[in-house]
Parts: structure tokens; C-alpha cells; sequence
């Protein structure tokens, strides 16, 4: 994997006058790790999401290199997963087929025996043929991981990573974020103490100024 | 397959699945030709009233169908999904091809139907018909899909699509009626060229700008 350099410099985030957070600095490199913790509407989902590029910050930005190359913003879904509990999968298509669109849209040249390997690490090899509106919130969520991890990216971003998993599901997240950290940046937004454990540093939101 | 081909795909078997656009689009034709047909009666009506009458029922069942593409992302929550997917004009140039190969299709069928139930309404120049058909498609499918994706995140959708679109769509449903009844007439091909021209200067423009535009639109 080559080197990766992360960073968000100086991040603020304003909504409706009210400033949930500023002054954010953040800079990973390869095997580090952080977790965002902090109180409900602390702003931890926000900043996650202008880490990976689906919202705007007020001010300040995100940069990321990998190999000492910058990455065009409009490029940097091709380099991160990102797994949330309000994510949502399309319904109507079964397990399989989400995890094809993802390969066929992100252009993935991944083979089929990549896919099955995904669903079964993630325990959804005997449904992958069922409609995602069947499964539970559980399924979903472990569908998510499959999707998040299908272009092996070099950036992990998880909101909430164990929400509505059962405790063969935790320790698969848990699995997950080891192997993460061994050549990539897990970044991971949560208020549970034992997902605070799983990363090298953190982040308190709640310890910076805000605004109402 | 490219992704933007991918996600024409996507839309095109989610709407086979479960006919979000589709079956409202078929009522709205059916019963929209139907009440036409009842009010016209055995009146004779003159071809140029027909003519802008087939338009106002292309207009609005683009009206009822087109912004579902961006307002049933929103809706599930898959936005999110699919903007960690792809690039912003992946997906809207995606969404347009769909958007166009349903109107189209819808067209075809609100025009065969328009033809076969009302006889007055008769073609002279099949050329210049299928061209002002098929350029005043693509218009309308580059106008609605810009114009869903603007009112997909507003909280009276329903109200804003038609609100916001007939202004920008007045040009196009002018001209294309203009061409119907050139075409109605038998009019020389050469006589329809103005109308052409108009339309595919129509489409150039509102590609070009929703190439522009979609990308800020698409991100919060």
C-alpha cells in the first residue's frame, strides 16, 4: 500500500447559525487510526461526512495523497469505504446484486469469486440471492462493510461501526478494523468506549467550543 | 460497461421492479387521452388545438413521472450511497439517459394512441414529426432531470417540479408545437429547419448548463 497522508486542516462546520464545530485539524498517515467521540449532536457524523467528501465544511478542507500524489476531491470515492447506520442500500436489489452495482459503478475489476468471498466474510453468503428489504438492520449493516471494503480502500471511515450488530457482527468489525490499521487510516466516529479502544487516538468534539 | 452506463442500468431495472414512474405515467396518458376524447366529442377540432393538446399531455406526464429518478434517491436515503460511488456527472448523465429512454417511450405510446383514438389528428410529414418528437424528447428529458435534481431535496416537491419547469420548458413546448403542426400541414423540410435549429440550440444549452451546475447541486 502506498504511503497515505490524510488531513483536514482548520474544518468548521455552521448550520443555521449555529456552529457545531471549528478549529479541526486532522493528519493520518498509514496504520494510524482515530476515533471521533463526543456527545449526540456533537457533530462526529458531520465531520465524518465532510471526510469523505458528501458534505461541505464552512471553512477549512480535506486533503489526501496517496504516494505522495494529491487526490483530486472528485476522485477520493474511489479510495475510501464508508459504513453508517443511515446509509442506505437499494431495497429492491438482492444482497448480490448491490455489491455488482457497486463493482460495475466504481469500475472495479473485481471477479465474482471477490464478491462471494466478501458476502461470506461478512456472514451473508447463504442470502445473498434475497432482496435487501428483507433482511434485518444487522444484515444491512453487514451488507455495508462488503460494499465499503470491495475496492480494498485505503481509507476506512465508520459512523457508528457495531450499530444494530450482534456480537458475532462486533467481532467481525472489530477483525476488520485490525486488518485496517495494519496498512490503511480507519477513522471512526462513536460514542461506545469499547470502539473508542479499537483506534490509536481520539478526537472529543465535546472539548471543542461551540456556538447554539 | 462504463458506470454511467451502470447506472442507467440500475434505474432502469429499479422502475421495472417496482414501476414507481411507469404505472403513474400510463394512468396519467390513458385517462388524459381518454377525458380528451370525451371532450372533443364529435366536435371538429381544428389540428392546431390537437396539436398543442398532444403536447400539454406529453408536458405533463413528463410532469408526473421525470423527477422521480432524483426525488427516489432522496426519499430512500441512497443518495449518500451513491455519491461514495461514483462522480457527481457519472450519475446525472446516468439519470438523463434514463430519463430520456422513459420519456420516449412514453411518448411513442401517448402518440400512437393519440393517432389511433383521434382521427382528425393526421401526420403529412412523417420526417419532420419524428424529428420534432425526438429533439423536443431530449429537451424535455435535459430540462426535468436538471430541474428533479434541484427540487428532489425540497419539502414540496410536487409543487416546485411543475412550478419551476414551465417557465424554462415555455421555449421548447412553443417550438415543438410549432414543428407538429408544420408537420400536420406537410410542410416542406426546409420550412421546419428555424424549428430545428431552435431545438437542438434548446438542448445544447441546458446540457451545457447542467453539466455545469450538477455537481454543486448534487453535494450538500
Amino acid at each position: 500500500m502506498p504511503a497515505i497522508l490524510f488531513q483536514g486542516s482548520n474544518l468548521k462546520k455552521v448550520f443555521n447559525r449555529s456552529t457545531i464545530f471549528s478549529d479541526i485539524h486532522i493528519e493520518l498517515k498509514e496504520t494510524q487510526s482515530l476515533a471521533i467521540t463526543g456527545r449526540n449532536g456533537s457533530g462526529k457524523t458531520t465531520l465524518l461526512k465532510i471526510l469523505a467528501g458528501v458534505l461541505s465544511a464552512t471553512t477549512g478542507g480535506v486533503e489526501f495523497s496517496l504516494g505522495g500524489s494529491p487526490i483530486d476531491p472528485i476522485e477520493r470515492f474511489r479510495f475510501l469505504g464508508f459504513v453508517s447506520p443511515y446509509l442506505q442500500l437499494y431495497d429492491e436489489f438482492t444482497a448480490w446484486e448491490n455489491l455488482d452495482l457497486s463493482r460495475r459503478i466504481r469500475a472495479i475489476h473485481a471477479e465474482n469469486s471477490r464478491l462471494q468471498s466478501l458476502l461470506e466474510r461478512v456472514g451473508l453468503s447463504s442470502r445473498n440471492d434475497n432482496p435487501v428489504r428483507t433482511f434485518s438492520s444487522g444484515m444491512k449493516q453487514r451488507l455495508k462493510y462488503a460494499c465499503a471494503l470491495l475496492h480494498d480502500p485505503p481509507v476506512l471511515l465508520l459512523d457508528e461501526p457495531t450499530a444494530n450488530l450482534d456480537v458475532d457482527g462486533k467481532s467481525m468489525v472489530q477483525a476488520i478494523i485490525k486488518e485496517q490499521r495494519q496498512h490503511g487510516v480507519v477513522i471512526i466516529a462513536t460514542n461506545e468506549p469499547d470502539e473508542v479502544t479499537w483506534s490509536g487516538s481520539i478526537l472529543n468534539l465535546d472539548s471543542r467550543p461551540q456556538t447554539r | 460497461m462504463t458506470p454511467l452506463i451502470t447506472v442507467f442500468l440500475k434505474d432502469l431495472r429499479s422502475e421495472l421492479r417496482t414501476r414507481y414512474a411507469l404505472n403513474a405515467l400510463i394512468m396519467f396518458v390513458v385517462t388524459t387521452i381518454s377525458i380528451v376524447l370525451f371532450a372533443i366529442g364529435n366536435e371538429n377540432v381544428s389540428v392546431e388545438i390537437l396539436s398543442g393538446v398532444l403536447w400539454i399531455i406529453i408536458f405533463f406526464s413528463t410532469m408526473s413521472g421525470l423527477s422521480r429518478t432524483f426525488v427516489s434517491e432522496e426519499e430512500r436515503g441512497t443518495v449518500m450511497t451513491l455519491q461514495l460511488m461514483t462522480r457527481p456527472l457519472t450519475v446525472y448523465f446516468g439519470k438523463l439517459l434514463f430519463n430520456f429512454v422513459l420519456l420516449f417511450a412514453m411518448n411513442v405510446f401517448t402518440i400512437a394512441l393519440y393517432l389511433i383514438l383521434i382521427s382528425t389528428f393526421t401526420i403529412k410529414s412523417y420526417l419532420i414529426f419524428t424529428l420534432t418528437v425526438f429533439l423536443g424528447t431530449c429537451g424535455l428529458a435535459s430540462a426535468s432531470t436538471i430541474i428533479a435534481a434541484i427540487i428532489a431535496k425540497a419539502n414540496t416537491k410536487g409543487t416546485l417540479y411543475p412550478v419551476l419547469s414551465f417557465p424554462i420548458l415555455l421555449p421548447l413546448l412553443l417550438t415543438v408545437i410549432n414543428g407538429t403542426q408544420l408537420a400536420v400541414d406537410g410542410a416542406a423540410v426546409s420550412e421546419s429547419f428555424g424549428v430545428f435549429q431552435v431545438l437542438i440550440a434548446y438542448v445544447t444549452v441546458i446540457t451545457t448548463v447542467s453539466y455545469l451546475l450538477f455537481p454543486f447541486i448534487w453535494r450538500e
